[in-house]
């Protein structure tokens, strides 16, 4: 890749002192390759960069909106409470008993999926509805996490709804508060 | 049989021109990278399987972490007309210094009282300037005001609708997001996004 220099070197003729000449060429090896690595750099670092984010949209709190009643035994009502641990259960609070679950794969997804079988059977093909209640206790990617949860097993219904004092007192029950 | 001579070329190539288009790319691109604005506070935001790239202008973030909120808003002519407006509601007249200072800022997290001694301090020494985040309580309703006025400085502007998006920490306890979500929600914004991370494909 290196340029010989291949002028001068040799005998001179008439023994004339000539100046020797050297090449204008410069090799630029170096730089193209240089330039093309910050270009790469700058490349990546601009389209890598991009904030992504989701998308969520809540319910308007609107008080002159009728709300369209809905069967309790068709929602199911997810309690997020402390050291990453919730709580869901099916129908109205108290009165059916809830579970203590994690956020894992195994945990509140497995719910998810069967809660949303069973009550489409029952409903006669009508989706679940699923309310998320955060209590003071939880954290954001708990929230994030549990909606995670709802996009991946297409959950469309959902909703993030204030927490009752009835079911802090539940999430206190199984000490998870 | 003579011997069938190749004739030697030269392996040198003229790199001139890649040389050129290199460094045109390189311009273009230095100039056109805009580089991450740090966090206030530390930020660890959560992950989520199925995001969405944000739009870079026509944009509002509220940075929380530590219980503290932050906002910020994309575009300086915004930026300009909500301080200005900000200003009126609660009675302060800002300099064109501070305000010069105030459309460069990213995101801030200082309340009302302590704004314009944030702003006339050095910029070398606004990183240490302890922030302490704009107040969510409903007495004063700042953050409420701020959003607001980003929202109307903005529909004004350029006839848009300002997205806002959440940053916030994964470790932030919910009461803090909670209030801010109803802030957004008592001005009718039920539609925002939560910055988050792109988690690995989903099984």
């Amino acid at each position: 890749m290196a340029e010989l220099d291949s002028s001068g070197g040799g005998k001179h003729k008439g023994g004339k002192v000539r100046s020797k000449k050297s090449s204008t060429r410069v090799d630029m090896t170096a730089m193209v390759d240089l330039a093309f690595l910050l270009i790469t750099f700058f490349i990546l670092s601009t389209t890598l960069n991009k904030p992504k984010a989701m998308d969520l949209a809540m319910p308007d709190k609107d008080e002159n909106k009728t709300e369209l009643p809905v069967a309790a035994s068709r929602t199911m009502t997810v309690l997020l409470g402390s050291n990453n641990k919730l709580e869901w259960f099916v129908g109205e609070p108290g009165k059916t008993p809830g579970t203590v679950d994690n956020y894992g794969k195994d945990g509140l997804r497995k719910a998810l999926i069967e809660n949303s079988e069973k009550v489409r059977a029952s409903h006669g093909g009508q989706p679940m509805i699923v309310l998320i209640k955060p209590s003071d206790k939880s954290t954001y990617e708990n929230l994030v996490a549990a909606l995670d949860e709802l996009n991946i097993t297409k959950i469309d219904i959902h909703a993030i709804v204030d927490i009752t004092p009835v079911e802090v007192n539940e999430l206190k029950n199984n000490k998870i508060y | 049989m003579p011997r069938v001579k190749i004739a030697r070329k030269s392996t040198v190539t003229d790199m001139t021109a890649m040389c050129d288009v290199a460094f045109l790319l390189l311009t273009f691109f230095i100039m056109t990278a805009k580089f991450k604005q740090e966090d206030p506070v530390p930020v660890a935001i959560p992950a989520y399987t199925k995001t969405v790239v944000l739009p870079e202008d026509n944009i509002g973030t509220l940075t929380i972490g530590g219980s503290k909120v932050f906002f910020g808003v994309e575009g300086v002519k915004i930026r300009e007309t909500m301080l200005e407006e900000m200003g009126r509601l609660y009675n302060t007249t800002f300099t064109p210094q501070e305000k010069a200072t105030f459309i460069t800022l990213p995101t801030f997290g200082v309340p009302m009282s302590q704004l314009k001694a944030y702003l006339n301090t050095e910029p070398s020494k606004m990183k240490a300037f302890p922030q302490p985040g704009i107040p969510t309580d409903s007495v004063s309703n700042e953050l409420f005001n701020w959003i607001r006025q980003a929202r109307l400085a903005d529909r004004a502007l350029f006839s848009k609708d300002l997205r806002l998006t959440i940053k916030g920490d994964s470790k932030q306890e919910y009461p803090t997001i909670g209030r801010v979500i109803q802030i957004l929600q008592k001005q009718k914004v039920n539609k925002f996004s939560l910055i988050t991370a792109q988690k690995g494909a989903a099984q």
